[in-house]
């Protein structure tokens, strides 16, 4: 074979490499794209709309709430006995959350549920959920001013990792569960904030 | 065998861990000050405190107190000479009664903590302790009293 030969067979089968290459690289993104969905403005928007439904569930927005006392309930209702945030989110006085609240779940329906962390934000940042329409939450969440200084990454970290925050998927007998799943609910947050973090209009 | 503090003395009891606080301190233990109301946290009459920090007996498992200083009304003073007690007396706050060492035992953490508290300090402070009878009026007066009562002493 002659070296000119050789060098045209060389370049053939580069070429043809490359094509496959390409071809495989296109087939294997176009199958990867229904499981992870691209994180654009408008998939955000979307996932921080399911997360909106979660944190403004009785679960969470029960210790997030507008005024100075926790609420109770499915029906968000104000806390009985006039209980009151406090200066670090635990209370006051003889009213203290350990009060009644220890550190797990009491059995049965109606019984103080427990954590070892129970408390309300503290008051600097209360980080209100209820009453916030998504725009407002979605803004509120981003501002660190409203969260002391918390990032998105930390926010999420407060979402999936947090033991208090779990509570809200372990509530103990006779309350709700939040719409999502924790699961469910820190991909969404991932992809709300992967998108950029975009809010609903 | 779980052992604690009663009222400043050491204390053995080989009842259930998971016994609620209250029947140990009234039925193993014979002090019988404290009150069952509601078995549910939800009224106040079973309010003890637990180093320093009021807690609801009848919810409290037995296990909760183990190695700490559990403080009940019989252990507030050696006699009836704690300030509240005293305005409690003066005021006569009580009608029925039953609910009165839950009412005293919280109203003493508030002036532990707070030695002037206004209105909205008491209200904030004793609306955990339920009176069926209604002397709510009473017990805020015995308070701002009893206040007063350890001032003198204090300046005395």
């Amino acid at each position: 074979m002659s070296a000119r030969k050789a060098n045209h067979r060389r370049s053939f089968y580069f070429w043809l490499s490359a094509v496959c290459g390409l071809s495989l690289l296109a087939i294997a993104t176009l199958h990867a794209a229904p499981r992870t969905p691209k994180s654009d403005a408008n998939s955000s928007r979307e996932a921080f709309l399911q997360i909106y439904k979660v944190f403004t569930s009785p679960r969470c927005q029960n210790c997030h709430p507008a005024g100075d006392s926790p609420l109770q309930g499915d029906d968000s209702h104000v806390h009985l006995q006039y209980v009151k945030r406090g200066k670090d989110g635990r209370g006051v006085y003889g009213m203290r959350c350990d009060t009644c609240h220890q550190s797990a779940n009491l059995p049965g329906a109606n019984m103080p549920p427990g954590n070892p962390k129970w408390s309300l934000p503290a008051p600097e940042t209360k980080m209100v959920f209820v009453g916030r329409t998504p725009a407002e939450l979605c803004r509120q969440l981003k501002d660190p001013k409203q969260t002391g200084g918390r990032s998105l990454a930390q926010l999420l970290e407060h979402v999936s990792s947090d033991e208090l925050v779990g509570w809200g998927w372990d509530p103990g007998t006779g309350r709700a569960l939040p719409p999502l799943s924790r699961a469910d609910t820190v991909t969404q947050m991932k992809i709300w904030i992967d998108g950029g973090a975009a809010c609903p209009q | 065998m779980i052992s604690f503090y009663l009222n400043g003395k050491s204390v053995s009891v080989d009842d259930d861990p998971s016994t609620p606080l209250l029947w140990v301190i009234r039925d193993s233990l014979g002090l019988t000050g404290t009150k069952f109301g509601c078995g549910m946290a939800l009224c106040g009459a079973c309010t003890v405190h637990l180093d320093g920090k009021a807690i609801r007996s009848c919810v409290s498992p037995l296990s909760r107190a183990a190695g700490k200083h559990v403080t009940t009304i019989e252990g507030l003073s050696n006699d009836p000479s704690h300030p509240l007690q005293r305005a409690w007396i003066e005021v006569d706050v009580p009608q029925c009664g039953y609910c009165q060492s839950g009412q005293i035992m919280s109203a003493a953490i508030l002036l532990k903590e707070n030695s002037k508290p206004t209105d909205k300090d008491i209200d904030e402070a004793m609306s955990g302790n339920i009176c069926r009878c209604g002397t709510y009026p009473r017990i805020r007066r015995a308070i701002h009293r009893a206040a007063e009562m350890a001032a003198e002493k204090r300046s005395s």
